[in-house]
């Protein structure tokens, strides 16, 4: 290995953290939905909740996807509330309603909102009766999203975690990989692992319910994501055992990542080097080309989706950036410590948020490119000051040495676009 | 319960979102959890706005709930107060705070802010975003516009334009355009660019223009009880509308109509030879019933065109359009079930859709153009170029929009002459457009097994004649199947042949 071990006393291992409360500009974690619906093909998640829930299902992705949602939400009606109809019954009866529609449908989620988790709807009880009524062919699980309890990518943790107790039982030494990914880069992983000689390897979430992995004391994982704390508590239960890595962002973050895997499955540096060798310097290369305009510059991170740490770490070490802040809902840190470590100190940490005073923290810092929430991005635009959407981050494939490129052209094209039409209004 | 895919409108809170962001000096405490700040991209990514909408969340978390979520309330209200320093403040709950029942109206009330807080009641079981829009305004002018003496000039007030309104914007500068040839000056626009201070003037003026009955006619009955100040019936969308508005308000306001119609190209336009190719296109409206209603006028008078279905999505306007659809002689579809306005819109086999957004997606499904004529509204109907329903210039704007999704006159020709050419068939849509509409995939055994039902009898098309449709061109091809399987049904005839195809097609000559 040739990256230098981190120097823990001047990183951002130990720097404080800078907590805050009030208002949020975050998704909740309904908002999961939208990309886990794509992935698991043969699930169909039913949010039980407001008109607010469907309309932001409808508007969180900045697009409508009208290609057959395998999604919907049984909106609570105010004869549901008044007790004058039985809410049980009436989820009993759109659910069977809806299964009959899609027959084509496996695993169904019933997904907890904040008003049906105000009224305390118990949608544990409901998932259970509802697996017994509809056994064999479908799974009714259930997890929450509601915004009282989730921040956005917290949803598919959430979903995740229901998942994981109803995984079979497995004796083997396998690899299981955590985290709802694109396609491209899911696959890129897995070639990557298997070249080394590790396998076999599986993936939870897994694109159809009869491919989902087994569980067991000899299971070892690894999560591609760093908001995954819940599902990583019940795999650990379960008995599996964790590879602490960062996380796979960029050419160091890969290659630390599958380094770690690859020492606990005994693969030699010759083989590792045999494997990554090319893809890395791609990666570099790549990387070199993408953030040339990245250099020098400052970033601050509003929080949005617990991505925040691990890309800061990417854009500070391997595009030459300067982090003012980074903020993140929430901070894991048994998940994001090895990325937290590699950040040298400097930047404020902020945890939580109280959106005006960290907007006033932006103003006062002007940093040249901040990564925030559609809701800020253009007034902050109009205020002079370069964004990135963060939501892109979550949609757009960014894991992993093909993609390093792309993530860091993710964060330069705002900067390239502004310094375009400067130039253009100048001439 | 209900099951939702998609729906035409938010809740409440959002159309009271709609009204806070058109204004200013004007802010909005919402008591509302986490996640419910998603609504503000709606105003910054849809509309571009510039600004974040001035909404304060409440953001309370489930570990509150047991605890003091008033106590937060209370608090965000104060350093809502204290950092944007608004004229007059609304506050109200969304769906999940409904629950909670902590009374922000009452709270907020007991804080002694030094401005007028007005308690906003948006009950998101029962209602939606349009009942939240007008009675939010409602609201507003009830608190805070008094009578008082009117402007020497005759002035009138702008009613209803709104954020996240389709045109509304450009919609404004029209009717200004309208009223300067009349004489008439502009008193207060609200909620579109009002302050608080602007809606306590709304009294002075002679009269009220209702832009959108869907936003703003609760406060314009309420002004016409309090104030005294009629308001106009019309909505001047198309030709025929424009003229009769300014008849309306002429007449409301004591003056002689002036007409000025030197920008008015959409008649010319519309009785030129080229235009020939619109008579009788078959076309479905859905939408707000204000849009739909001056859609349907147009679309029979001014287009030439049929109306073959129409309806709503907002029900407190079921009344007009079930009428309005009776004068058609159809029958209105009220719905806000996706679904249910898919299915009518497919057994309509309309040539052209006039819809929403939603309709769009319909339209492309189903291989049938659309054009948008109302909210719900997506980032591309907020165009940079000036684009108004209204007047004179929103009628040009309206046949050019309408016309777009169509396929050209001549080109309608060639593709019945050469239908069987490789490029240019069925599913490659319109020359003029980029895209491909996708036909449905495979139709040929939705013919024979979707017949047309009359009583015990099932109609079948058989193979000859469903060999024959299909070398019907696709943009016409819903139409003769339909005036098909009604000809054959009124005659009592179960299986459909090539003749009954043609005879069809001569008894609908025209």
């Amino acid at each position: 290995m040739n990256t230098p071990a981190p120097i823990r006393a001047q990183s951002c291992a130990n720097a404080p953290v800078l907590k805050e409360r009030g208002q949020r500009e975050v998704f909740c974690g309904l908002t999961g939905i939208i990309w886990l619906h794509r992935k698991m093909q043969d699930a169909f998640f039913l949010v039980v909740g407001s008109r607010t829930c469907a309309h932001l299902l409808q508007s969180a992705a900045g697009v409508m996807i009208f290609a057959e949602p395998r999604f919907g939400t049984a909106i609570l009606e105010e004869t549901d509330l008044a007790g004058m109809a039985d809410a049980n019954e009436e989820l009993d009866r759109e659910v069977a309603r809806l299964l009959a529609r899609r027959p084509d449908i496996k695993q169904l989620f019933l997904v907890g909102s904040c008003p049906s988790e105000v009224i305390k709807l118990d949608l544990a009880r409901a998932a259970e009766r509802l697996t017994v009524q509809h056994a064999p062919h479908v799974r009714v699980l259930n997890y929450s999203g509601s915004g009282i309890e989730t921040t956005f990518t917290q949803g598919e943790d959430a979903c995740l975690a229901a998942m994981v107790p109803v995984l079979r039982n497995s004796t083997a030494r396998e690899l299981v990989l955590v985290g709802a990914l694109p396609d491209v880069v899911e696959d890129q992983a897995i070639s990557l692992l298997r070249a080394m000689g590790i396998g076999p390897i599986r993936v939870l979430p897994s694109a159809r319910a009869e491919n989902a992995p087994e569980i067991g004391e000899h299971t070892v994982f690894a999560c591609f994501q760093p908001f995954l704390g819940e599902t990583t508590a019940a795999l650990e239960r379960r008995g599996a055992q964790r590879i602490r890595a960062p996380f796979p962002f960029g050419e160091e973050g890969t290659t630390l990542w599958l380094r770690a895997i690859a020492d606990e499955f005994g693969v030699d540096d010759a083989t590792f080097a045999r494997v990554t060798d090319a893809p890395r310097a791609r990666a570099r290369k790549a990387i070199e080309n993408a953030s040339t305009a990245l250099h020098g510059k400052s970033v601050f991170f509003m929080p949005d989706s617990q991505l925040e740490i691990p890309l800061a770490r990417f854009l500070t070490r391997e595009c030459g950036m300067e982090a003012i802040e980074i903020g993140a809902p929430y901070i894991h840190r048994d998940l994001v410590g090895p990325d937290l470590d590699m950040i040298p100190e400097g930047p404020q940490i902020s945890e939580g948020q109280d959106v005006d005073l960290q907007l006033d923290r932006v103003r006062a810092a002007r940093p040249d490119l901040t990564v925030c929430g559609l809701g800020l991005a253009n007034p902050l635009e109009a205020e002079g000051l370069s964004t990135k959407w963060a939501i892109e981050l979550v949609f757009t494939p960014v894991h992993f040495y093909e993609q390093a490129g792309d993530l860091a052209g993710l964060f330069s094209r705002p900067l390239r676009r502004r310094a375009i039409l400067e130039q253009g209004a100048a001439r | 319960m209900k099951l939702t895919v998609w729906t035409y409108e938010g809740p409440p809170h959002v159309g009271a979102m709609r009204v806070a962001t058109a204004m200013r000096g004007l802010h909005y405490v919402l008591h509302a959890p986490q996640g419910d700040t998603y609504a503000d991209l709606l105003f910054t990514m849809i509309e571009r706005r510039d600004h974040r909408p001035p909404v304060s969340y409440t953001t309370f978390e489930g570990r509150d709930l047991g605890a003091d979520t008033a106590g937060i309330f209370r608090d965000t209200c104060r350093a809502a107060y204290d950092r944007f320093l608004p004229q007059a403040m609304i506050v109200g709950a969304s769906c999940t705070a409904e629950l909670i029942q902590d009374d922000p109206g009452g709270l907020a009330e007991t804080m002694g802010l030094p401005i007028p807080v007005i308690p906003l009641e948006l009950p998101s079981y029962q209602r939606k975003e349009n009942f939240g829009t007008d009675e939010t305004f409602f609201q507003i002018v009830k608190a805070l516009a008094k009578p008082m003496p009117r402007s020497a000039e005759v002035s009138v007030n702008l009613l209803g334009p709104l954020a996240l309104g389709f045109r509304h914007r450009d919609d404004i500068e029209e009717i200004k355009h309208l009223l300067a040839q009349m004489g008439i000056a502009v008193n207060v626009v609200a909620p579109f660019g009002a302050t608080p201070e602007d809606i306590a003037r709304l009294g002075a003026a002679h009269a009220n223009i209702l832009m959108y009955p869907e936003h703003a006619e609760a406060a314009a009955r309420h002004l016409e009880r309090v104030c005294g100040q009629p308001y106009t019936k019309t909505v001047p969308i198309g030709v025929g509308a424009t003229h009769d508005f300014v008849n309306e308000l002429a007449q409301i306001c004591g003056i002689e109509p002036k007409i000025d119609t030197a920008r008015l190209r959409q008649p010319w336009w519309s009785k030129s030879v080229d235009s020939t190719y619109l008579t009788g296109k078959r076309v479905f409206l859905f939408g707000d019933a204000t849009h739909v209603q001056a859609a349907a006028r147009i679309a029979r008078d001014e287009m030439g065109f049929e109306v073959v279905g129409l309806g709503c999505y907002n029900r407190e306007f079921a009344r007009p359009i079930r009428a309005l659809a009776k004068e058609f002689g159809l029958e209105a579809l009220i719905s806000d079930d996706y679904l249910a306005v898919e299915q009518a819109i497919e057994e309509a086999a309309p040539e052209m859709i006039l819809g929403t957004q939603m309709e769009r997606h319909i339209g492309k499904r189903l291989g049938i153009p659309c054009a948008v004529i109302s909210a719900p509204v997506h980032v591309q109907d907020f165009p940079a170029r000036y684009s108004p329903q209204m007047g004179w210039e929103g009628a040009n704007v309206i046949f050019d929009t309408w016309i777009h999704p169509l396929v050209m006159g001549l080109e309608e020709h060639l593709l019945t002459m050469f239908r069987e050419d490789f490029e240019f068939h069925d599913d490659a849509g319109a020359s003029h457009h980029g895209g491909k509409a996708v036909a449905p995939s495979a139709p040929a055994p939705e013919v024979q097994e979707r017949g047309l039902e009359t009583g015990s009898d099932v109609m079948v098309w058989l193979a000859c004649a469903e060999k024959e449709l299909k070398k019907i061109p696709f943009f016409v091809r819903g139409k003769a199947k339909r005036n098909t399987e009604k000809f054959a049904a009124e005659r009592g005839v179960t299986e459909i042949s090539v003749d009954t195809l043609y005879e069809a097609k001569a008894h609908y000559a025209r």
